[in-house]
């Protein structure tokens, strides 16, 4: 049969269209599996109690408190330690290295950094820190979790001072600004959106983090909001109950697998939005 | 190449400029009178934008430009020594092809440029900013959203702003890129009217790829050919008798 050349071209364009919207469909099958089933099994562990009281022992009522603000606190210090040195090199890398062997070096590390096992850094800050100290801490852990934020803080700082247009230095060198003015008032404030887009998903990325906190802050079965002991965090807290043969603990682990699911769908939309909202150079 | 009628505000002798290896720039040699309007003409890629960049030494964000030469401005070489590059860009101001509205607000983008070098009170910076806009023609336009972002102004209104950033400064030289290149008719006639305008208090370089705005607006015409200044005098002899043949080609649209 002999298909004249529109014809045809329209079948091959059925054929790649069908196939596209397949492979979406595949994809989002198993997400919405893998979202309907924590629904399903989260949602009966969800009660008051998940957020007013403390990892209980097995057979007894009780809740996530501890860990969900032992995350919340490491969450929250990994983020202040790694956002400022992650800006700071993205700057570096952006603005200052265009020549030199520094710049190349810098971005070549931060991409294995970037691409590392996360239990590998978990595994260095033991040795390093845990050793030293002689003990698991929540400080320990901010660390490892600081140490997966820089990575992706430095690359998202780079591409976006990198989107705003040379003519906009220009200018602001033309009228006399001196260079660091120039970065600081005009070249950040310009790619500020994106920089808090990269933020965002960084701290999306390490609340979910179990590896790199089972050498670091370990786990703690009570209050504690002391760094420098042992501190109690959703990921490990998940790890272990739903391991463990109980079945009120292991209703407890869905409700938290729950809980940063949706955290982090939540700052994921939100760091969207954001990007959207006031693009580059708006 | 000199006039002898002005006072000469830039003098450029024997410059070249480089960008990498390549000679952009060839032994050039010009006299820029101080109060009248200078246009830079000639075909695409023949150095007039870079020479203009080197009045203020703009290239030198580029690790890989580099000038030789003099270039003096008031008599002082600003080529080899300047102690303060900064001071220099804020004696001559410029404006680019493609407006380049900073991040902020109107009334920001004004009093940036400013308070880099003058501590102004309130009262007096809003007189500044409310002086430049007058300058640039835009006031009228602009008075009831100062505090809006630059970048909600159309392209003729920012190129305006823009126009307006530099003069608030209160440089002594304006250099102007091909400022409406990028604009609407009558953005562009605006611009013009501006230039004239301003040419009472500024000494001001403009380079354009259009014949006629450089024979609307400007007292003096250079016309640049593949890196070399080929002949300047003043416009109205560069239109009418010009003295090389390689001109009268490209304003008679032969070449070019």
């Amino acid at each position: 049969m002999i298909v004249s050349l529109p014809a045809r071209r329209r079948l091959i364009n059925l054929a790649s269209q069908i196939g596209s919207v397949l492979t979406v469909c595949f994809g989002l099958f198993w997400l919405f599996w893998i979202l309907l089933t924590l629904l399903q099994l989260g949602i009966p562990g969800m009660n008051l109690k998940v957020f007013t009281q403390m990892t209980p022992p097995p057979g007894s009522p009780g809740g996530l408190l501890n860990a969900i603000v032992g995350t919340f606190l490491m969450v929250m210090l990994s983020t202040l330690i790694g956002t400022p040195i992650g800006i700071l090199a993205g700057i570096y890398l952006a603005e200052y290295g265009q020549t030199g062997w520094l710049s190349p070096l810098t971005r070549f590390i931060n991409d294995i950094l970037l691409s590392a096992p996360s239990i590998v850094i978990g595994l260095f800050v033991y040795e390093v820190y845990v050793v030293f100290t002689g003990h698991f801490s929540g400080l320990a852990g901010s660390f490892a979790l600081g140490l997966l934020v820089i990575p992706v803080v430095v690359r998202t700082t780079e591409n976006m001072l990198k989107l705003v247009p040379n003519r906009l230095r220009e200018a602001a060198a033309a009228l006399g600004t001196p260079r660091w003015k120039v970065i600081t008032m005009i070249t950040l404030r310009a790619s500020r959106a994106g920089i808090i887009t990269g933020i965002l998903l960084a701290v999306a990325r390490i609340s979910g983090e179990t590896a790199p906190l089972l050498f670091t802050s370990l786990n703690n079965q009570f209050w504690s909001s002391n760094i420098n002991r042992p501190m109690a965090n959703l990921p490990v807290t998940i790890f272990e109950y739903a391991m463990s043969p109980y079945k009120d603990w292991q209703n407890l682990a869905w409700a938290g697998a729950l809980l940063i699911t949706f955290g982090v769908l939540g700052l994921n939309i939100v760091a969207r939005t954001f990007l959207r909202q006031s693009g580059p150079g708006r | 190449m000199r006039t002898e009628v002005e006072k000469s505000k830039i003098v450029v002798r024997n410059l070249d400029f480089y960008y990498g290896e390549t000679r952009a720039l060839k032994n050039i040699s010009i006299d820029i009178p101080e109060y009248c309007v200078t246009a830079f003409i000639g075909p695409s890629g023949c150095g007039k934008s870079t020479l203009l960049r080197t009045f203020n030494k703009i290239y030198k964000i580029y690790p890989n430009q580099r000038a030789t030469g003099e270039i003096l401005l008031d008599g002082v070489d600003i080529v080899q020594n300047v102690s303060d590059l900064n001071r220099l860009r804020a004696r001559v101001g410029m404006v680019f092809q493609q407006p380049t509205p900073f991040p902020m607000s109107i009334y920001n983008n004004i009093a940036f440029g400013v308070r880099l070098y003058e501590n102004l009170k309130n009262i007096e910076m809003d007189e500044r900013v409310e002086w430049a806009l007058h300058k640039a023609a835009l006031w009228d336009e602009v008075k009831d959203i100062l505090h809006r972002s630059g970048n909600s102004l159309s392209g003729g209104q920012q190129q305006r702003l823009c126009i307006a950033r530099a003069i608030a400064v209160r440089p002594e030289v304006l250099l102007l890129d091909e400022p409406a290149s990028a604009l609407d008719p009558i953005s562009t006639s605006r611009i013009e009217n501006l230039v004239t305008e301003l040419k009472k208090d500024y000494t001001i370089v403009i380079v354009t790829h259009n014949m006629q705005q450089a024979a609307r607006v400007s007292d003096f015409t250079a016309y640049m050919y593949l890196g070399e200044l080929i002949e300047f005098a003043g416009t109205e002899l560069i239109f009418t008798r010009p003295a090389r043949k390689e001109t009268e080609d490209y304003i008679t649209g032969k070449f070019g």
